[in-house]
């Protein structure tokens, strides 16, 4: 017997009855948790800037010593009990909606160097039939620099991956999902 | 194959789609899709701990009406009572233990519980149309629901979605996450869905279709429908390295 992956269909349109009404997760990191807290405002936006008001945005992360609390990361740190590292929300009508987490530490990347902090992110919606992956980096992280993933983007694209510090919340940060236009979100093929 | 040693840890790349099996993103015939996605080229991912692994998330106070969609009222829902059941496997055909599929889908006339939904068919109050579950050690999965009804939705002129049930799967990496449809066998509405034509692949749009099971079928009670899910899979297992 062959083992195919079964194809991936759209979220929508009713997204919430099953994933987000009552299993929304907008904390991923406890207030035990280490780390330098972050409140991120993630805004998605379609080809015309218009918000994407029936999104779900998944987040994935490392704790702040970089260590993902899965069996899989076999480096060894013991993971922080308090960060569970998941979140997931569905946007509202402006396409935005809020995570409370910590910073996540460096996590180790292909050619043993080390990745920057980063947040895995997978999008879903109304007219997307297979999520988009990208990432979250932080703006103005000295790590950003020799991070492999992102040299891989071509650096004109480099910007659209960064999360940028909210000027009006201490520890807030926004960043915005261009799902396609002229500022398009760089997406992975994972 | 495959095992790329990373600072003291080590990374098991998974396998990527094969060409067609997958969805085309932009599938012109389904309107929302061509504003909602990347025009540019995506970029190639090497698979790091980042993606390999991902959240253990669910497994807290399950209860016992949770994979019974027609038990979480009072009364008992309108429609055809149904068992859907199968197995979470990855391509390698090893079994997905202990991972949460979430289902969620219209009451018998085609109605969600939802605000934006504004079909002009009546809600029940003893359906919400909402399930999850675990899948045990060898990533069997059972819900007792009721059958889905069409639906029109705005996509077209005389626009119907073919009956569905969504399933939202986890398994044990960021990139093994699958929200898919579960379709029912024979649906005369295959042929004018944009959203289960663009599929590229015959065979693999026949892979979100459950099939009627007998041995499932419970006498005087409620039909069975099989549906089996294959999630991506590592390249190598630890121990075949
Ligand atoms: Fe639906």
């Amino acid at each position: 017997m062959e083992y195919v992956p079964t194809p991936s269909q759209t979220v929508g349109p009713y997204l919430r009855i099953g994933l987000t009404e009552k299993r929304s997760v907008k904390c991923l990191a406890g207030p035990e948790a280490k780390g330098e807290r972050v409140w991120l405002k993630c805004r998605v936006l379609d080809g015309d800037g218009a918000p994407v008001n029936d999104a779900m945005v998944e987040i994935w992360q490392a704790d702040s010593e970089g260590k993902y609390n899965h069996p899989d990361d076999r480096q060894a740190k013991t993971p922080d009990s308090a960060c569970l590292g998941f979140g997931r929300m569905g946007t509202g009508e402006d396409g935005s909606c809020e995570f409370e987490t910590v910073k996540p530490g460096r996590v180790p990347g292909p050619g043993n160097r080390l990745q920057a902090p980063h947040l895995n992110v997978g999008v879903y919606a109304r007219g997307i039939l297979l999520q988009l992956y990208t990432r979250i980096y932080f703006d103005g992280e000295p790590a950003n620099e020799e991070d492999p993933i992102l040299i891989s983007v071509p650096a004109e694209r480099r910007e659209t991956l960064l999360a940028h510090r909210d000027a009006d919340r201490a520890g807030g940060w926004r960043f915005d999902i261009h799902l396609c236009g002229e500022q398009e979100t760089v997406f992975f093929d994972v | 194959m495959g095992q790329v040693t990373n600072e003291g840890s080590i990374v098991t790349p998974y396998r990527r789609y094969p060409p067609g099996s997958q969805p085309s993103r932009v599938y012109e015939p389904y309107r929302s899709t061509v504003r909602r996605n990347p025009a540019k080229p995506l970029i190639f991912l090497p698979h790091t701990l980042s993606e390999v692994t991902g959240p253990v998330y669910g497994h807290d106070a399950m209860s016992e009406t949770d994979n019974d969609l027609t038990r979480q009222h009072a009364g008992e829902p309108q429609g055809e009572r149904i068992i859907v059941t199968g197995r979470v496997l990855d391509d390698n055909g090893r079994p997905v233990p202990n991972t949460l599929i979430e289902i969620w889908q219209a009451n018998a006339a085609g109605r969600y519980l939802h605000q934006r939904d504004q079909h002009p068919a009546p809600l029940d109050p003893n359906f919400s149309g909402a399930g999850r579950t675990l899948t045990d050690g060898n990533g069997n999965y059972r819900f007792v629901t009721i059958k889905p009804g069409p639906y029109p939705w705005f996509n077209h002129y005389n626009a119907w979605r073919p009956a569905h049930i969504h399933f939202s799967v986890f398994g044990r990496a960021f990139l093994t996450r699958l929200i898919t449809q579960m379709y029912f066998p024979g649906d005369p509405l295959f042929a004018y869905d944009p959203i289960y034509q663009s599929v590229p692949d015959e065979k693999a749009r026949q892979r979100m279709i459950s099939k009627f099971d007998l041995e499932t079928t419970q006498p005087q009670w409620a039909l069975g429908f099989r549906f089996d899910i294959v999630l991506r899979g590592p390249e190598a297992t630890p121990f075949e390295a």
